[in-house]
C-alpha cells in the first residue's frame, strides 16, 4: 500500500458528507499492545488549512475495501494540520489498519461529534476520569487545558488499565505532571514491575478530595466504569450537569442518517459522543438499551 | 375558464375517468418515469406503468394482522384498493445504492463518485398516509446540517399525484396520526375517485401544466360535496385507534414494563415491519473488493434495528433481546422520533400490522402499555 496515493477527480468542496478526504499517514507510534497513533495529514493543502476540531470529536476513517470506523482524534487542537487517532485493533477495519505504513494514503471525513466543555471549564476544577483507550478522547483535553493551564482550576487525571503495558501515554505523564496536571494511575493486574495503585478506576476517587461546586467531572472508558464514575462523583455531591461522558455506540455514517448510534432521543454521531449526564440519566445504564 | 387551458394552482376540476390518461401522457412526455400501483403475484406493487391499463382498476383488497388477500371487486372502481406492502421509500430512499467506489489505476487509488443523474419520478397513486412519510423521511435526510444527496436528488425532481381514500383496510388508522384519509397538502396533484369521474386538487404549478389539454372542467359545488362525503365515509370505515397526546414521555415511563417481554415472545425478529414501514430509514454500508485489491466499492443498503448486530460495538451487540429491539423499533418510532424529527415516526398506514407475520398489531402493544404501565 505504500506507494498509493488516493485522489479526487473534483474540487472536494462536495455537498455528499459521505465522501472521504485523502489523507496520509505521516508516522505510527506504538502506544501500547495492539494499539497505535496514526499521524495524519490531509493531501490537499485547502483542506488541512481549514481543517479544525474540538476535543472530544471524532473522525470517519476509511480504507478501501475494508470500511469506515468511528476513531476520537486524539491530538493536540492546537496542531490540526497534524491528526492523531489512537487505534486499537479489534475489528476487520482497525486490525487492517494495523498493517498501514508511513506513507500510505487513507481516507478521512470529519470532525463529527459533540465535544468536551471548554468553556464552561474555565476557572473550573477539572477531573479526568478514563479507563483504557477511553484517554484518547480526552487526550486533546488535556493538552489544550496545558497550553492555557491558568484558565483552570486544579485538574485531576485518574487513568486505568488492565495491566501495566496495557497504559496509554505513559512518556507524557511527567511532562502532565510538570504542567499542573495531578495523574493517578491504576491497573486490575500488577506485573512484577509495578509500584503503582492496583484496582478498578472508581477506588482512586478515595485519594483526592473534590470541591464539588466548582468540579467538572469528564469521563470516557468502558459503560460499567462509567456508571460507577457517576455514582462517586454523585456521591460527593457533584452535580449531574457537572457530569460529562463520551458514549460509544455502534457509528456508521456519523451524520444522523443511518439510525446505528441511536441512544434513546439522541444520535450519538451528532448530539454526542459527549453528553451532559443530566440530559441522559433516563437511559443510562438501562438494562440493554 | 376553457378545458384548454390549464388549471390555477389551489382550483378544483372534475375529468372524466377515460380523460385520466391524457395526465398520465401529459406526465410521460414531460419525462417522468411514472410508477403507480398494479397487480403482480397476487398483491398490489408499486412499478412502472405505462398507462391507465396497467392501474388494478376492479381490485379490492382485505387487510388484516398477519393477512393480506387482494381480490376482484364489482364495482369497477380505480382505487378500491389500500395500502400495498411497498411503499415509495424503495424508490426515494433506494434499498440500494452506490456510494462511491475507488480503483487503484497506476498505484493510485481514484476515488469516483456515483452518477448524478437519475430518474425523474412520477408517484401516480400516492396515498395521504404515504404522502406524510414522505414528508418525516424528508426530515432525515434533508436536515439543516446534512443532506443526503442520493435522496435530495430524487425526491426533487419527484411529480406526486396523490389518491385521497375511497376504503380504509381493518389495519389503517390514519386518522389517530392525521394523516389521512385525505392529503391537505405538499402534492402536485391529488385525485378523490368519485362514481362517474375523478375530482382533481390542483396542489402546485406543475400540477397545473400536467392537466393542459386533458378535457377537465371546474368542479362544481355537488362535486366537491361528494368528494367530502367520499372521504366521511372512508373515516367512518376507520376503527383501528392509537392515542397519540401522551407520547413520548409514556413509552419513556415505561421501558421496564412487562409487555415488552411479552411481545418479544411472539416477534420473530425478522425486520418485516422495518422493510414494509414507510418511514424506516436505518442503513448499512457493505464493503466489497475484487480480489487483487485493485477495485472496492461502498454499498449503502437498507438495515434493520431487528438485526441482532445493528447495536454492535466492539465487544459484543448492545441490544442481544428480542425484548430490547422490539423496545427500541416502538419507542423510535412513537417516542424518539418526536424528540429527533419534531414529528411521530408513525403515519397510520398499517403496514407493520397487516405484514406482520405472526400479526403482532403496534397500536395493541402501546394500548397494553399504557393501560397497565406506570405513570
Amino acid at each position: 500500500m505504500s506507494e498509493a496515493i488516493m485522489t479526487v477527480p473534483e474540487i472536494v468542496t462536495h455537498a455528499d458528507p459521505m465522501l472521504p478526504n485523502a489523507a496520509v499517514v505521516r508516522s505510527i507510534k506504538p502506544e501500547a499492545y495492539g494499539i497505535s497513533t496514526f499521524f495524519l495529514e490531509f493531501q490537499d493543502p485547502v483542506i488541512a488549512a481549514a481543517y479544525r476540531f474540538a476535543p472530544g470529536q471524532f473522525n470517519m476513517l476509511y480504507l478501501p475495501g475494508f470500511g469506515e470506523v468511528a476513531i476520537s482524534v486524539s491530538s493536540d487542537p492546537n496542531h490540526p494540520q497534524t491528526l492523531g487517532h489512537t487505534i486499537r485493533y479489534a475489528g476487520s477495519v482497525t486490525r487492517a489498519m494495523g498493517r498501514l505504513m508511513v506513507g500510505d494514503i487513507i481516507g478521512v471525513r470529519g470532525p463529527y461529534g459533540s465535544s468536551w466543555p471548554m468553556e464552561r471549564a474555565r476557572g473550573k476544577d477539572l477531573l479526568i476520569v478514563t479507563g483504557g483507550i477511553g484517554l484518547a478522547p480526552l487526550r486533546p483535553l488535556i493538552l489544550a487545558v496545558l497550553s492555557n493551564r491558568t484558565n483552570y482550576g486544579r485538574v485531576t487525571l485518574m487513568y486505568g488499565g488492565r495491566t501495566p503495558p496495557d497504559l496509554l501515554y505513559t512518556g507524557e505523564f511527567e511532562d502532565w505532571q510538570r504542567g499542573g496536571v495531578e495523574v493517578h494511575v491504576t491497573v486490575d493486574r500488577a506485573d512484577e514491575n509495578w509500584r503503582g495503585q492496583v484496582g478498578v478506576v472508581p477506588m482512586l476517587f478515595y485519594r483526592i478530595r473534590i470541591d464539588h461546586p466548582r468540579t467538572l467531572v469528564l469521563t470516557c472508558g468502558p459503560e460499567i466504569m462509567m456508571r460507577f464514575v457517576i455514582y462517586e462523583a454523585l456521591a460527593r455531591r457533584v452535580p449531574k450537569e457537572s457530569i460529562f461522558i463520551s458514549m460509544e455506540r455502534n457509528m456508521k455514517c456519523a451524520v444522523g442518517f443511518c439510525g446505528h448510534c441511536q441512544f434513546g432521543p439522541m444520535f450519538m454521531c451528532r448530539q454526542g459522543p459527549v453528553l451532559n449526564y443530566a440530559a441522559i440519566e433516563p437511559f443510562f445504564g438501562k438494562e440493554d438499551f | 375558464m376553457s378545458a384548454a387551458g390549464i388549471p390555477r394552482v389551489a382550483a378544483s376540476v372534475v375529468l372524466p375517468k377515460p380523460s385520466f390518461q391524457a395526465v398520465l401522457d401529459n406526465l410521460r412526455n414531460g419525462g417522468f418515469t411514472l410508477i403507480g400501483p398494479t397487480v403482480r403475484d397476487g398483491a398490489v406493487t408499486l412499478e412502472e406503468i405505462r398507462g391507465m391499463e396497467d392501474l388494478p382498476r376492479g381490485f379490492r383488497d382485505e387487510q388484516q394482522p398477519g393477512h393480506y388477500k387482494v381480490e376482484k371487486s364489482a364495482d369497477g372502481q380505480w382505487f378500491s384498493f389500500n395500502v400495498s406492502a411497498q411503499s415509495w421509500k424503495q424508490f426515494l430512499h433506494a434499498p440500494s445504492i452506490t456510494l462511491y467506489s475507488v480503483n487503484k489505476e497506476t498505484g493510485q487509488w481514484v476515488l469516483q463518485r456515483p452518477e448524478k443523474i437519475g430518474p425523474r419520478f412520477a408517484f401516480i397513486g400516492v396515498r395521504p398516509c404515504d404522502l406524510h412519510a414522505i414528508f418525516v423521511q424528508d426530515r432525515v435526510f434533508l436536515g439543516d446540517d446534512f443532506r443526503d444527496p442520493h435522496y435530495a436528488r430524487r425526491r426533487e425532481h419527484a411529480f406526486l399525484l396523490v389518491v385521497n381514500c375511497t376504503t380504509a383496510s381493518s389495519s389503517c388508522f390514519c386518522t389517530s396520526t392525521k394523516t389521512g384519509p385525505k392529503a391537505v397538502n405538499g402534492f402536485d396533484l391529488a385525485l378523490t375517485e368519485l362514481p362517474d369521474s375523478f375530482l382533481l386538487e390542483v396542489g402546485s404549478e406543475a400540477g397545473s401544466e400536467m392537466l393542459r389539454d386533458s378535457g377537465w372542467q371546474p368542479a362544481t359545488a355537488f362535486d366537491l360535496g361528494r368528494a367530502t362525503q367520499v372521504v366521511q365515509h372512508t373515516e367512518r370505515q376507520i376503527h383501528r385507534e392509537m392515542r397519540t397526546d401522551d407520547l413520548p414521555q409514556l413509552l419513556y415511563r415505561n421501558l421496564e414494563h412487562p409487555r415488552w417481554e411479552a411481545v418479544a415472545r411472539r416477534c420473530l425478529s425478522c425486520a418485516n415491519c422495518t422493510m414494509v414501514c414507510p418511514t424506516c430509514f436505518c442503513t448499512t454500508v457493505e464493503d466489497s473488493s475484487d480480489l487483487r485489491a485493485t477495485a472496492a466499492q461502498r454499498t449503502r443498503v437498507w438495515d434493520s434495528c431487528f438485526v441482532l448486530d445493528f447495536s454492535h460495538v466492539h465487544g459484543g451487540n448492545l441490544r442481544p433481546t428480542v425484548r430490547s429491539r422490539y423496545r427500541q423499533w416502538l419507542t423510535h418510532k412513537l417516542a424518539s422520533w418526536i424528540d429527533q424529527f419534531g414529528m411521530l415516526g408513525c403515519v397510520g398506514c398499517g403496514r407493520c400490522i397487516t405484514w406482520c407475520p405472526v400479526g403482532i398489531d403496534i397500536t395493541e402493544e402501546l394500548k397494553a402499555i399504557r393501560t397497565t404501565g406506570a405513570v
